[in-house]
């Protein structure tokens, strides 16, 4: 019995011939409601691994079940239950949205007697129902992308594949889509891709990275930020007018202090020092008496440093594609 | 099938949304109206053959403009790769967009119905042979679509999907022309292949199972090759 895993791949491989697998070897469930991001440099494969769910590509080797159903061998059944929006929402131009609409639900096989109801639900939930006699080549990206996801839900599909849904979009439309995403997310299995990491934070219950084909981190934002570790990371900055005392000193004598260590920000006179303490220990009014009690030394900033998700995503996704020749992030193109 | 209908309605009406169809479809009449009419009052005799004799020729000229784009755009666009994630078979695709393109070719046959029509009222006119080669225009028609869609399955440009059908409409048609050139043990087979010549076996009013066979199965053959060229995304 498959319980509640929607979608489940095992040591999934796309090889396209180059000898350097898009894909390596990636193996992950995901349950029923979650919302899953997955994210990753440029290449790295997120593409790729959406193409097979979706049974638009075969895999190299491994396996891929959909609510149940092997995407190759049972492939119209495991693409009934699925919602595809691929990346750069290729849609028919030269279509009205209702006729697309029309169209999409002709294709999935949509009784005719819900249709017209189940239509007008989908066209409200993404917020189109004074666009639709327009032509799809007419309107803005922001409203092509929702026309995108109402056909992607039209026929309320368990999971929901989206490739990079909000790239291009400006930030007003970004929020608008992430909201959609997370209303479907509510009762559907989401799985969707970006590079956008402030959009996982917001949006996801789980997340997966993947670089250079391979699964270099799965879990909650939570336990990838490490807000469970147990330490207390916190960035100080001085101002130093003489050279009587060294900050660094009185800092490591406080209370909890684990560790500090001097990070350059190029100024003459202000000075910062990122300083771990204990878990559970907010050394932060210590060390503002310490320094306060001090002459010559004036505390400028005091702040809480949270290992952030980017940091997270540069550090794992940094050291597995130093060998190639991109750089994370900054890679253009895409697959 | 009702997968094929949807694909098919979708495929035929968007014709009308692009001026490419409008634009063949007046060429192709104004052309052979113009070619067919002149001879007609020159000869002063009530028959279509001169009508029927171009037929071949300039068929094989336009339908590559009216097959071209159907999975070529479909590439292009990336609309292709929606498509087939949707739960429908590869060969679904295939058969709902040939349909459509016959269904077009049927609409231009039938506005050249005014031809016949036209001679029928100046004289007596065969109209056993006329109906034979509608049907064998048909038949022809629907095999260049063929070829026309085959083409289109392999690239994502359209000018060379439309290239690729006219040379081999053309290769098609011109072994026909040159049967008398080839030496004579050649000569069959060339018949054998050439649309040309089984239009004009037709055309004369026979209708022959060898010659419905053969446009059937080249149509069946060119659907399976686009099918097998859109299928092939799978073992890259």
């Amino acid at each position: 019995m498959t319980d509640n895993v929607m979608i489940r791949v095992e040591h999934l491989l796309k090889d396209y011939g180059t000898g350097r697998p898009a894909v390596n070897d990636i193996s992950f469930d995901v349950r029923a409601g979650e919302v899953l991001g997955f994210l990753g440099p440029n290449g790295a494969g997120k593409t790729t691994t959406m193409k097979i769910l979706t049974s638009f590509l075969a895999p190299t080797a491994g396996r891929a079940e959909v609510a149940g159903y092997d995407v190759y061998s049972q492939s119209l059944e495991a693409r009934r239950r699925i919602g595809y929006l691929p990346e750069d929402t290729p849609l028919y131009h030269d279509m009205t949205v209702l006729e697309y609409l029309h169209f999409v639900a002709d294709v999935r096989g949509l009784p005719k007697s819900s249709r017209n109801a189940r239509m007008k639900r989908v066209v409200e939930q993404v917020g189109i129902p004074d666009r639709l006699g327009m032509l799809i080549g007419e309107l803005s990206k922001g409203y092509r992308q929702r026309v995108g996801l109402a056909q992607a839900i039209l026929h309320e599909p368990e999971v929901l594949i989206l490739d990079e849904p909000t790239s291009g979009l400006d930030p007003n439309q970004i929020a608008e889509i992430r909201q959609v995403i997370k209303e479907i997310g509510r009762e559907k299995t989401v799985i969707f891709s970006t590079h956008i990491l402030g959009e996982v934070q917001a949006t996801c219950s789980r997340v997966i990275i993947i670089s250079d084909g391979k699964l270099v981190a799965d879990g909650t934002p939570d336990e990838l930020t490490g807000r469970k570790t147990g330490t207390n990371t916190v960035l100080v900055e001085v101002a130093v007018a003489s050279n009587k005392h060294d900050p660094l000193e009185l800092i490591r004598r406080v209370d909890g202090v684990l560790a500090a260590e001097l990070v350059p920000v190029g100024s003459a006179t202000a000075r910062m020092y990122r300083v771990t303490a204990e878990g559970g220990q907010d050394p932060r009014g210590d060390i503002a008496r310490v320094i306060a009690t001090v002459d010559g030394l004036d505390l400028l900033q005091l702040t809480p440093e949270r290992a952030s998700l980017e940091a997270v995503f540069r550090r794992l996704t940094t050291t597995s594609t130093a060998s190639s020749d991109q750089a994370p992030l900054a890679a253009a193109g895409g697959m | 099938m009702q997968n094929v209908m949807a694909i098919c309605k979708r495929e035929f009406s968007s014709y009308f949304n692009s001026p490419i169809a409008y634009l063949v479809v007046t060429v192709y009449l104004v052309l052979s109206g113009a070619l067919f009419f002149s001879t007609l009052f020159i000869e002063g005799q009530a028959d279509m053959r001169q009508f029927f004799g171009l037929a071949p020729l300039l068929f094989f000229i336009i339908t590559p403009f009216l097959t071209m784009r159907l999975l070529a755009e479909e590439r292009a666009q990336g609309t292709l790769e929606l498509l087939l994630t949707m739960p429908i078979t590869d060969w679904e695709v295939v058969l709902g967009k040939f349909l459509a393109s016959v269904g077009l070719v049927s609409v231009l046959l039938f506005l050249t119905l005014a031809f016949p029509i036209s001679v029928a009222e100046i004289g007596p006119l065969d109209k056993g042979a006329t109906v034979a080669a509608y049907i064998g225009m048909l038949l022809m028609c629907a095999t260049y679509a063929a070829i026309g869609l085959m083409s289109s399955s392999f690239t994502k440009n359209q000018i060379v999907a439309a290239l690729i059908a006219l040379f081999i409409g053309f290769g098609l048609f011109i072994i026909g022309q040159m049967v008398q050139l080839m030496p004579s043990w050649l000569a069959p087979f060339c018949n054998a292949i050439s649309i040309h010549t089984r239009f004009q076996n037709i055309a004369r009013g026979v209708i022959d199972t060898r010659d419905v066979v053969y446009y059937l199965s080249m149509i069946f053959g060119c659907l399976l090759v686009a099918q097998t060229t859109l299928e092939s995304r799978r073992w890259r």
